[in-house]
């Protein structure tokens, strides 16, 4: 009976993410069209509502093109790397109270794990594509990831301090008991450099590096085509949506909200991640892109000591006051 | 056999080892804007060496234009540096005219200014536009286009094309502004600064910005004259050489403006160049729409050829299209021998035509010093030593039109 | 300085190399021999008085059957500083179609140069890189040359044959290719490589 209900929730949780998946493609054409003086998708259904679905048809029944002297086990492989990691790091997000898939007690740590992977995949595509463009962007996505992956888990350490937990709902819980209610204000250096090491983690503008499409045409991905390519663009987003989740969750109080709204307990939640994805294309629409070594003296040389100090300060603190 | 088997392994390992690895940009690649086709040799992400190649699009203008007459010609320049065909255009008349020593009458000069100033600014937003996409700042390449769309329509008011122009000719314009035209483009200059203002907002201040262009492609001035770049690609390095001051044509030694001179020599200055000389472009265009004097638009002398206006001319058979052409090519006492070379400050630099006279109505010889065609040639000195995303920002700094590179 | 004083002071320093000095519309070009064209430019180039810094242009003129001696190479030279500008015109006889490339003075002659051997057939000794550049590799003849037919004289570019057989041979990857070409098993082959 339990696996039965475990199952039903992965389906309900499934089909939600998904839908946000392709409605956030859409979000983000109306809202980059917008601030770009134009109108973004207009011309399927109202207002191009049913742009993404269109999309989706579109690149599902693309022709499947498999470079001949690509290494084809791993190329078939990359794209499904990507996309399951980016999903299986749904599984700890407690969207409300009581609801996680999984409610395990090392929710951070297995979240970035299964970034990290994903990482595998953007590197794998590049080397199995046999194509310079792609291995480029493999290599640059591979020194990117890694670099910004201490980064983002060095921030992260503030929080787990002050919760005393990895537990993504024990973390939630901290916040609704702590005085500013969320983590945000104690812990407002680590959450600079979580939002900054966030962007690049999804490869995002401005570290939009591995998919440079003016330098490398479209990095690790310009062999692949239709679906197989969706597979990457979704996994892209889905990675999105689980950084502003996890944002949301560790900085900003999770589903608590200044009142409750009857009938949607994941109402601020969602909010909250749509706020996060929102900035996402604000700064799409805004930034340059930064160039390969500015992007490794950021990570290094500003962030990584960014975050270790916010440790310092805040284990000082708390064998101060605590 | 075996010990050369494995001998000649070891060497190739070695071999392998130090081998730089060798890309490919272009001809299709998104920030080569054309044809363009450089060949990387890459330390990691350092340029080793950069090897373009040109001349996918090369048509052979310099060819065809010894068998056709000089009127005819000018269409040929608007397919030159197609994104401001009316500075060409200009720049092709002006040259013809000194070689013919034919005088145009002030409104024509006046009008040819103020359309060589709207060609610059089509130029230079659409060099801004790319510049930044290519750069990664998407928003201010739609922001340019928005100006530059205005810019096409004024065009298409006075000529009927928005980027063929073919507006002027020999000895004067084709047809006279209208009021409106004046009227739109005085609207134009009033709120143009503002839009400036507008895009350096978004990446002026921008420290990536800054980080990506400053100090990037950094050229002398002293290799800067060497290598014989122009325009704004040449001031950025601090030198002040724009032909508009120093061999003035038209209506410019009737205008104030500035020359805008950088100092390091890096894509920065010259993309601050760049966006002070929109300034002074759109100055210019105010003084000549409120300077403009009345009087006639070409040269009585001017041997171009006639098109019909009236019915009453149709039916004269000596009127039509192509008599015009006859009677160009005939009025030989015009034509005298001799030489000149006429340059004239085009968006992307000093645009020249050596012609070649012997007597005849068809020019016997007729070389386009492109600019674009030199600072191609700059780029494996310029992108030396950079990294692969400096490449981009350095194309999009020396500002090059494949069309005009290749001809 | 203006141009015909420029001129006078060529003939006086090289008096053995002026051919001519024509004037046209106010601008003076010096008809000169090929010889010792590099030291004349570099003395343009460098002396305090001149200062001729600036090659604004550089490419060759066919006279076939206008002069006696068939191709010039036309240097037009400007001075940033000193404002003033001369035309060099050096003469190329056809028999020995060959002139000094002046790269060591101006790094920029490069691209001019191999334009000019690509188009005129006019050798630059001397020059680092002397490949044609508009053209490909294979093109035959010079097209700016006037004996060299408008249309071409009715030759295609060998690279084009090689271009229709590949397209030919690409067509395998069209829609419908595989069962309608029947080099379909060859070009499998190829592709592979």
């Amino acid at each position: 009976m339990e696996i039965l209900w475990i199952l039903v929730k992965i389906i309900i949780v499934f089909a939600v993410v998904m839908l946000h998946v392709m409605y956030a493609t859409y979000f983000e054409r109306k809202v980059i069209g917008h601030m770009q003086v134009r109108m973004g998708p207009m011309r399927v259904g109202p207002h191009g509502i049913l742009q993404p679905i269109a999309d989706g048809l579109k690149l599902f029944f693309k022709e499947d093109i498999i470079p001949t002297v690509a290494d084809k086990k791993v190329f078939y492989a990359a794209p499904l790397i990507c996309l399951i990691s980016a999903l299986s790091a749904i599984a700890v997000l407690p969207f409300f109270e009581g609801f996680a898939i999984a409610n395990i007690n090392i929710g951070i740590l297995y979240i970035f794990a299964m970034s990290s992977l994903a990482s595998y995949g953007v590197v794998l595509a590049g080397w199995s594509s046999n194509s310079k463009y792609s291995f480029l962007g493999g290599l640059r996505s591979s020194a990117q990831v890694i670099s910004y992956e201490i980064a983002m888990g060095l921030s992260l350490v503030g929080v787990m301090m002050m919760a005393g937990s990895l537990n993504l709902t024990d973390i939630v819980h901290a916040q609704m008991n702590s005085p500013f209610k969320v983590y945000l204000i104690p812990q407002i250096i680590g959450f600079f450099v979580f939002v900054v090491a966030m962007f690049a983690e999804t490869n995002r503008t401005p570290f939009d590096l591995p998919e440079a499409e003016s330098e490398l045409v479209a990095g690790y991905c310009t062999e692949y085509s239709g679906m197989r390519f969706a597979l990457f663009f979704m996994a892209e987003y889905i990675g999105m949506i689980v950084m502003s989740c996890l944002a949301v969750t560790c900085f900003l109080g999770g589903w608590s909200g200044p009142f409750e709204v009857p009938g949607i307990p994941f109402f601020w939640f969602l909010l909250k991640v749509y706020f996060f994805i929102f900035l996402y294309y604000w700064v799409r629409a805004t930034l340059p892109r930064y160039r390969y070594d500015q992007l490794m003296a950021l990570g290094w040389k500003v962030l990584i000591p960014l975050a270790l100090f916010n440790i310092v300060l805040t284990g000082t603190i708390k064998s101060i006051f605590g | 056999m075996p010990e050369n088997k494995s001998e000649s392994k070891q060497t190739t390992v070695q071999h392998m080892a130090y081998e730089p690895y060798t890309v490919a940009m272009g001809p299709q690649h998104p920030a080569t804007h054309g044809v363009l086709k450089l060949d990387l040799e890459l330390d990691g992400e350092t340029i080793l060496e950069c090897k373009p190649t040109v001349g996918f699009l090369h048509r052979g203008v310099e060819k065809l234009a010894e068998n056709i007459s000089y009127a005819q010609c000018l269409p040929l320049t608007d397919r030159l540096d197609y994104i401001a065909a009316m500075a060409n255009n200009v720049a092709y008349s002006v040259a013809v005219e000194t070689l013919l020593g034919i005088e145009v009458p002030l409104r024509a000069k006046y009008i040819r200014t103020m359309v060589m100033e709207m060609a610059r600014l089509t130029g230079h937003l659409l060099w801004l536009a790319t510049h930044a996409l290519d750069i990664g700042a998407m928003t201010v390449f739609l922001y340019c286009f928005r100006e530059r769309e205005n810019l096409l329509d004024m065009f298409e008011e006075i000529c009927g094309a928005r980027l063929t122009t073919s507006y002027t000719c020999i000895g004067g314009v084709r047809q006279d502004v209208t009021g409106h035209f004046l009227e739109s483009l005085h609207a134009f200059t009033d709120e143009f600064p503002s839009r400036i203002a507008e895009y350096e907002t978004l990446i002026d201040k921008n420290r990536i910005w800054l980080q990506r262009t400053q100090g990037v492609g950094v050229v002398s001035a002293e290799d800067a004259v060497s290598l014989g770049l122009t325009g704004p690609t040449l001031r950025g390095s601090g030198v002040d050489y724009d032909v508009r001051k120093h061999m003035p044509y038209d209506a410019y030694p009737y205008v104030e403006f500035e020359v805008p001179i950088g100092s390091k020599g890096d894509v920065y200055d010259r993309y601050r160049c760049r966006m002070e000389e929109m300034h002074q472009s759109n100055s210019i265009i105010r003084q000549c729409i409120e300077a403009l004097p009345p009087g006639p638009i070409r040269a009585e002398d001017a041997p171009d050829l006639v098109m019909p206006y009236g019915p009453q001319k149709v039916v004269e058979a000596d009127a039509t299209f192509s008599s015009g052409i006859i009677k160009l090519v005939e009025d030989r006492k015009r034509f005298i021998k001799g030489d000149v070379y006429v340059a004239a400050e085009v968006p992307k630099g000093e645009l020249g035509f050596y012609f070649v006279s012997d007597g005849r109505g068809v020019p016997y010889r007729m070389h386009i010093r492109s600019p674009s065609y030199i600072h191609i040639g700059a780029l494996p000195f310029l992108c030396k030593g950079q990294m692969v995303a400096d490449v981009i920002a350095i194309i999009g700094s020396v500002d090059v039109v494949l069309g005009e590179c290749d001809r | 300085m203006e141009p015909l004083e420029i001129a006078q002071k060529i003939r006086e320093r090289f008096p053995d190399q002026v051919i001519q000095v024509e004037e046209h519309r106010g601008q003076v070009g010096v008809i000169v021999k090929k010889d010792r064209i590099v030291e004349m430019l570099r003395w343009l180039h460098d002396d305090p008085a001149l200062q001729l810094n600036h090659l604004a242009d550089l490419c060759g003129v066919d006279y076939l059957a206008k002069k006696d001696v068939r191709f010039e190479v036309v240097y037009n030279l400007y001075s940033i500083p000193l404002r003033h500008r001369i035309r060099i015109r050096a003469e190329v006889p056809e028999d020995d179609c060959r002139i000094d490339s002046v790269t060591s003075i101006w790094m920029g002659a490069n691209w001019h140069e191999r334009e000019c051997y690509d188009l005129l057939g006019i050798t630059f000794d001397g020059h680092p890189d002397l490949r044609r550049i508009l053209l490909p590799e294979g093109w035959e003849g010079h097209p700016l040359r006037k004996d060299y037919p408008l249309d071409g004289g009715g030759k295609r570019w060998s690279g084009y044959e090689e271009v229709v057989e590949k397209s030919k041979r690409l067509r395998q990857h069209d829609f419908y290719g595989m069962y309608q070409d029947p080099t379909k098993k060859a070009g499998l082959e190829d592709a592979r490589e």
